[in-house]
């Protein structure tokens, strides 16, 4: 398990006017993460996400709050946590003087992997992701896709218990994505937990147990997807006005096929999604 | 710990190895300017003691240049910090920031030792008659420790490859010359050799052209620099837990 106790990030930046100001990235989040689960972060830019993300993987130290893994706190001992996670990034982080295959080596090696199962793991890891050819390729030679790929190879090489990633799917064509989703799934039902981010709110739909929804650094609200869905009522309905396209939601289909009879234009009937209550919850952004 | 340095090595030994060839024609053309102007060129006209000008000469090249070399072997971990963001993997790894710092710093090391081999080979070539022993490379191997946990501390502390350079420019070039490299640090005013002598890279070239001609040992400088190299050790682990900020 997974407990966030209050954890805090500051920034120093400098304002416009080249004065050191203070800009709260991380505000006093709490949360739990049980064994196994997949577990989503979900906020619009600049949420915090990623800054979470990075003190949960110790790559950043916290202005103040503890992370506490199984009972173990981050401060305590932080080279067993480490050996316990896996990271995909959200930026791309090859080393660029190594080849595609000695930059997997490193990363094993670094996770103290014996030479035999190395090799084994790093093949499959490749095959995976169908990288298996780019193995003497520098990193520069492969697409933006390509990348994406192999940072996830990357980060299940050593078989985290618990694994982040950090918009993983981001620039891969579908049919890449939704092997991927497989492969997050098949790691949960293994026992692996796993922590991600997504601005595609069908991804968190279709993955996570549960979705925490942050915003300006702040959790909003946490709870399942259907759950999120159904507190905002079942049933959506779509329409266009001058002032641009608006919703309204119903608990039955019955309460808004009724609603949507009396609209003027036509409308849209459909069932309540996850984006629907983000974007309730973190609020629409004005003149977007 | 141990295995987290042989990675670390590992893996700028892989880079390294790549361009070895490179990397030894290009170490070529600095020490043989050097030997050609101020040894064979200036150096027929100047006396320094009783030996000649090159065997003055050559100690002081091998600091100069084993600084230069280990310090500039650190210098791309600013781009891998900043742009590449490839030290990320190194800071989630279940490592120590020791570990890390000790590694890189060995592999400098190794890059200023093959590059103090080739000005050895060069300067016999050019006939200098020097005492080299296992102390005289001890000693060379402080010097790029030290010059490498700069590197280490200027890579992570700095945020551009520009302010890096002025490190070069503002810190290693005026030692280069100054250090008792290619004339003893006596020659200069009162005020200015006082500041000298504090310095580490003086320290080593006095200590390598003392073992080259065989004069007794200046204990005190060795202390000296194993000190830089501990205060190196402390700053660079500075930096690295700075970054995490
Ligand atoms: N190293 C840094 N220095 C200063 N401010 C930072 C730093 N990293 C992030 N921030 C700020 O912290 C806030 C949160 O950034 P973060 O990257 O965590 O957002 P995010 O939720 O991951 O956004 P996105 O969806 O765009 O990836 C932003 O306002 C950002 O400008
Ligand atoms: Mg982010």
């Amino acid at each position: 398990m997974i407990k966030i106790d209050n954890l805090v990030k500051e920034f120093t930046i400098r304002d416009e006017h080249k004065k050191r100001v203070k800009h709260l990235a991380v505000d006093n989040l709490s949360l739990e993460v049980q064994d196994g689960e997949i577990f989503g972060l979900l906020g619009p830019n600049g949420a915090g996400k990623t800054t979470t993300i990075r003190m949960l993987t110790m790559e950043m130290e916290p202005t103040a709050g503890n992370v506490v893994y199984n009972g173990c706190s981050i401060f305590k001992d932080p080279l067993s946590i480490k050996k316990m996670i896996g990271v995909v990034p959200q930026n791309i982080n090859f080393d660029n003087d190594l080849t595609v295959g000695e930059n997997m080596e490193l990363h094993a090696k670094l996770h103290h992997m014996p030479v035999t199962e190395r090799k084994r793991k790093i093949a499959e890891m490749l095959e995976f992701v169908e990288l298996t050819h780019t193995v003497n390729l520098m990193p520069k030679a492969l697409s933006g896709g390509m990348k994406r790929r192999l940072l996830i190879a990357r980060a299940l090489v050593h078989s985290p218990q618990i694994l982040f990633m950090d918009e993983p799917t981001v620039a891969l064509d579908p049919q890449v994505r939704r092997r991927i989703w497989d492969l997050i799934r098949a790691l949960a039902a293994n026992g692996t937990t796993v922590v991600l981010t997504t601005h595609y709110i069908e991804e968190a739909e279709a993955l996570c147990n549960r979705v925490a929804i942050i915003n300006t650094g702040k959790l909003i609200d946490i709870d399942t997807p259907e759950s999120f869905c159904n507190r905002m009522g079942r049933m959506a309905v779509e329409w266009d006005s001058p002032e641009g396209r608006q919703y309204k939601f119903f608990d039955s289909r019955k309460e808004a096929a009724a609603y949507a009879a009396d609209l003027e234009h036509g409308a849209h009937i459909r069932k309540t999604n996850l984006e629907d209550a983000f974007i309730e919850l973190t609020g629409r952004k004005e003149g977007v | 710990m141990f295995y987290d340095i042989c990675t670390v090595f590992w893996r700028d030994w892989v880079v390294l190895k790549r361009r070895l060839p490179k990397f030894i024609l290009s170490r070529m053309v600095a020490p043989m300017l050097y030997l050609v102007a101020f040894g064979w060129g200036l150096g027929r006209n100047i006396q320094v003691g009783s030996g000649s000008y090159i065997d003055f000469l050559v100690p002081g090249i091998m600091a100069l240049n084993s600084m230069n070399i280990s310090y500039n072997s650190l210098t791309p971990l600013c781009t891998e910090r900043v742009y590449h963001r490839s030290i990320g993997e190194y800071i989630i790894a279940p490592m120590t920031p020791s570990a890390f710092l000790v590694g890189k710093v060995l592999a400098a090391v190794l890059r200023g030792l093959i590059s103090s081999a080739i000005i050895m080979g060069l300067a016999f070539a050019f006939g200098a008659t020097l005492n080299i022993t296992v102390f005289y490379i001890v000693v060379l191997i402080l010097n790029c420790v030290i010059f490498a946990e700069v590197g280490f501390f200027a890579a992570l502390s700095t945020d551009s490859f520009e302010e890096l350079s002025q490190v070069n420019t503002y810190i290693l070039l005026p030692m280069s010359f100054l250090c008792g490299t290619f004339f003893t640090t006596a020659a200069l005013p009162d005020i200015i050799r006082v500041f000298i002598d504090i310095l580490p890279l003086t320290h080593t070239s006095y200590l390598l052209r003392g073992i080259a001609t065989q004069s007794p040992v200046a204990w005190e400088s060795v202390a000296v620099l194993v000190l830089y190299a501990i205060i190196g050790f402390i700053l660079g682990m500075k930096a690295y837990n700075n970054q995490l900020k």
